[in-house]
């Protein structure tokens, strides 16, 4: 496996008593796609809310094990600073309504009270709009309120939300599911392009997705990683039999 | 389907719409006579002086004004308002973070509660609490009239909150932004139309508030802005000099009435103003 | 994504074409001027490369489909990669084959026809490089003439039959070498077939259109 920037070490995750995920161990290697995909219930959002610590958010939630962001362990950090370098992208488009598309970029900055100089901000914001692919549709429009552009351009200004703090690392939690084929497409284009600039992890239901776009997958089921592999070999030649299964439709 | 069944639905139909419109007619009508009536009362004693000058006593040439009783309408409603927002947004904000909690099912009940609980009686406990020690005082009668404002305030803070979707509190926190910041910055300015047509409500419900200011203002003849000392509002001047009586007393209740009834609908257009101006489309 | 993919193993496919080709320009060249090292250089080293070149192409072939589920035209053109991978790996063997037959002929002093063997030789690598040449450029006129050529091969290889059959007849210890040389042009002529079916691969990969069994 190359180069690791976020290390997985025996992660359990509970609701409760329940527990969703057993034992987890995986590695995502640096500035490529990895996918995580599997049944609806297996896990993979809460896998992916463990990374940036939003799965302790929810009443009665609990984890077991160590996450490794380079070598620190994200679960003995300060949980606020760990979301700036960890963004999150979430399945329905969700600008803040209050907010400009302008002062939407910038909330990472704002809502922290980060003070910037005019020329800082604009910089910021132009950049993030050009890397999401979105700043030529809404360069002469950026006080408009994030509400009024399309799905596909709603979540595009979003990635721009999360880019502009300049994290190592984007979960995506199936940014797509909420959008028309064509915004769709745009969108994995775009996961494309920035791989070179950030790591990147997406959850996806869509099998087709997860080998279009990832250059790793990682299968889970009922909490378990079944299989994790390169995407060219875990769609060829899946090595366990469930992995098979779930690839030709026999489940889920 | 047979022509004769169609042809009966459909005058069904048409019987149904006439009905409803009947309805609202008979529900409007009354309504439309009492305005007409105040207004007519109403709006041949107002003019300059009746709105700044001080009432004299009867027999004299002119009958005075309201002057008093405006400020006094105006210093107290105030008062309330001050005192009953923070705690019903808090409330509400704290109703609205913490759904399913023991402590939260007692407070939105108390809420539901104080809501239904007649005004005089919220005046009578605050004579037996505040007035009693402290003498008659706007500041008992402000006291008095928040503790009506709360429950509407926290109701329309808890709804309104509990409509933003989840996801932009999500989003903020994933953000990185700490989770006072995100309540501060982005979620109560989400919900920043909802919450004061809640509380501009709830001013205009207390304008007109009699029963509590009896045993709390208690009222004045001067005009007086230290709130620690009765101070006079419009509906207790209307009760007083409609009960009185002397008839030029009774065309000054006309005439605060009058004035009563626009500063409610002033209320009310402002509150529907501002939820459309700052509707914010999830 | 699939774009530049495919662009990339149609280059791989273009290259173990060429390579191919050199192998079958080799073993004839080998053949005809005597040159042992020449003919073991296509026996040992090139087949290896080649069998090689065919896993590659099979397994990206595999993998674009499995990842990427092309429609209309990329479908199309991988599934005839896949194909004219297949032949060209053919092709592969009987160079090999020639050369082997080659390495027994150099023994002995020729009898055959060198210009008529030239010339079958020329004319199917001449094939097979436009056939790669239509592929590249998708150019189905080429293509389409590729395949009539097929017919020029058959005569030319039927000829050297003949005068096969008639020295055998007069010396029989001309015999084995006779057959060898008969194995060679049988395998030139599979080589001009082959490239036909490139050919028509390209017409379906292009067009959409199937040719193959109508175009005699």
């Amino acid at each position: 496996m190359e180069n690791s920037i976020l290390t997985i070490k025996n992660l359990d995750a509970y609701f409760g008593k329940t527990q969703v995920l057993k034992n987890i161990n995986l590695s995502f290697p640096y500035k490529k796609v990895t996918a995580i995909m599997g049944p609806s219930g297996c896990g993979k959002t809460t896998l992916i809310r463990c990374l940036n610590r939003m799965h302790e958010l929810t009443a009665d939630a609990d984890y077991g094990g160590s996450i490794f962001l380079g070598d620190v362990n994200i679960f003995e950090k300060n949980p606020i600073t760990l979301r700036r370098h960890i963004g999150m992208v979430f399945q329905r488009p969700n600008p803040f309504p209050n907010m400009s598309i302008y002062e939407n970029v910038l909330a990472g900055y704002t809502l922290n009270g980060i003070r910037l100089t005019r020329l800082e901000r604009d910089s910021i914001v132009q950049d993030a709009l050009q890397k999401a692919a979105l700043w030529e549709e809404v360069k002469n429009h950026l006080n408009k309120k994030g509400t009024f552009l399309s799905g596909g351009q709603q979540q595009r200004l979003c990635i721009a939300r999360a880019l502009a703090v300049k994290p190592d690392i984007i979960l995506f939690d199936e940014p797509t599911s909420a959008l028309d084929p064509r915004a769709t497409t745009h969108i994995e284009e775009l996961i494309e392009e920035l791989k070179k600039t950030v790591t990147i992890v997406m959850v996806t239901h869509n099998i087709a997705q997860a080998a279009r776009v990832s250059d790793y997958t990682a299968f889970l089921y009922m909490g378990e990683l079944v299989e994790y592999n390169s995407s060219e070999r875990i769609f060829t030649v899946p090595k366990d039999k469930r992995t098979e299964e779930y690839l030709t439709g026999k489940f889920g | 389907m047979k022509e004769k069944n169609i042809r009966r639905r459909l005058i069904k139909d048409r019987l149904f719409l006439i009905l409803i419109g009947v309805l609202s007619l008979t529900a409007l009508i009354p309504l439309i006579f009492i305005l007409g009536y105040i207004f007519r009362n109403g709006i041949r004693v107002i003019n300059w002086d009746f709105l700044t000058q001080l009432p004299q006593p009867v027999g004299e040439e002119t009958a005075g004004g309201i002057v008093h009783a405006l400020v006094g309408t105006i210093i107290i409603i105030g008062l309330s308002f001050f005192l009953a927002v923070p705690f019903g947004i808090g409330t509400g904000v704290y109703l609205s973070e913490n759904r399913n909690t023991r402590f939260s099912v007692i407070v939105r009940l108390c809420v539901d509660l104080l809501m239904g609980v007649p005004s005089i009686v919220v005046g009578i406990i605050a004579y037996a609490w505040i007035v009693r020690f402290q003498g008659f005082s706007a500041l008992a009668g402000s006291i008095a009239l928040s503790i009506l404002m709360i429950p509407m305030v926290v109701r329309g803070t808890e709804e309104t909150l509990n409509l933003i979707p989840p996801s932009y509190k999500e989003a903020s926190l994933a953000l990185g932004v700490p989770y006072y910041r995100t309540m501060l910055k982005v979620i109560i300015p989400s919900g920043f139309g909802g919450i004061t047509t809640g509380v501009l409500l709830a001013l205009a419900r207390i304008a007109g508030e009699t029963a509590p200011l009896l045993f709390t203002a208690l009222g004045s003849n001067f005009l007086n802005v230290n709130i620690f000392k009765p101070m006079h509002t419009l509906p207790l001047l209307i009760y007083d000099y409609a009960t009185s009586p002397y008839k030029e007393w009774h065309h000054i209740a006309w005439g605060a009435s009058f004035v009563l009834v626009i500063f409610v609908l002033v209320l009310n257009i402002i509150s529907r103003l501002v939820i459309k101006k700052w509707k914010i489309q999830f | 994504m699939l774009k530049q993919r495919l662009s990339v193993l149609k280059k791989e496919l273009i290259e173990y074409a060429t390579l191919v080709e050199t192998m079958i320009e080799k073993s004839i060249r080998g053949f005809l001027s005597k040159n042992k090292s020449l003919l073991n250089e296509v026996i040992k080293l090139d087949e290896e490369k080649a069998n090689r070149w065919e896993i590659v192409i099979d397994e990206l072939c595999t993998s674009l489909i499995a990842q990427y589920e092309p429609r209309a035209k990329d479908l199309r053109t991988i599934l005839m990669i896949l194909k004219m991978n297949n032949d060209i790996e053919r092709m592969g063997d009987h160079a090999v084959n020639i050369a082997k037959s080659g390495l027994f002929l150099i023994q002995y002093p020729s009898f055959t026809y060198p210009e008529s063997i030239q010339n079958m030789s020329d004319t199917t690598t001449t094939m097979l490089k436009d056939s790669i040449k239509a592929f590249t450029t998708e150019d189905i006129q080429l293509a389409r003439e590729v395949c009539k050529r097929d017919d020029e091969v058959d005569k030319m290889q039927l000829s050297v039959l003949k005068k096969c059959i008639d020295e055998m007849t007069e010396d029989p210890s001309l015999i084995e070498r006779a057959l060898h040389v008969i194995r060679i042009t049988g395998k030139l002529e599979r080589i001009a077939d082959l490239s036909t079916n490139i050919g028509e691969d390209i017409l379906f990969m292009v067009e959409g259109k199937i040719i193959k069994h109508h175009h005699n």
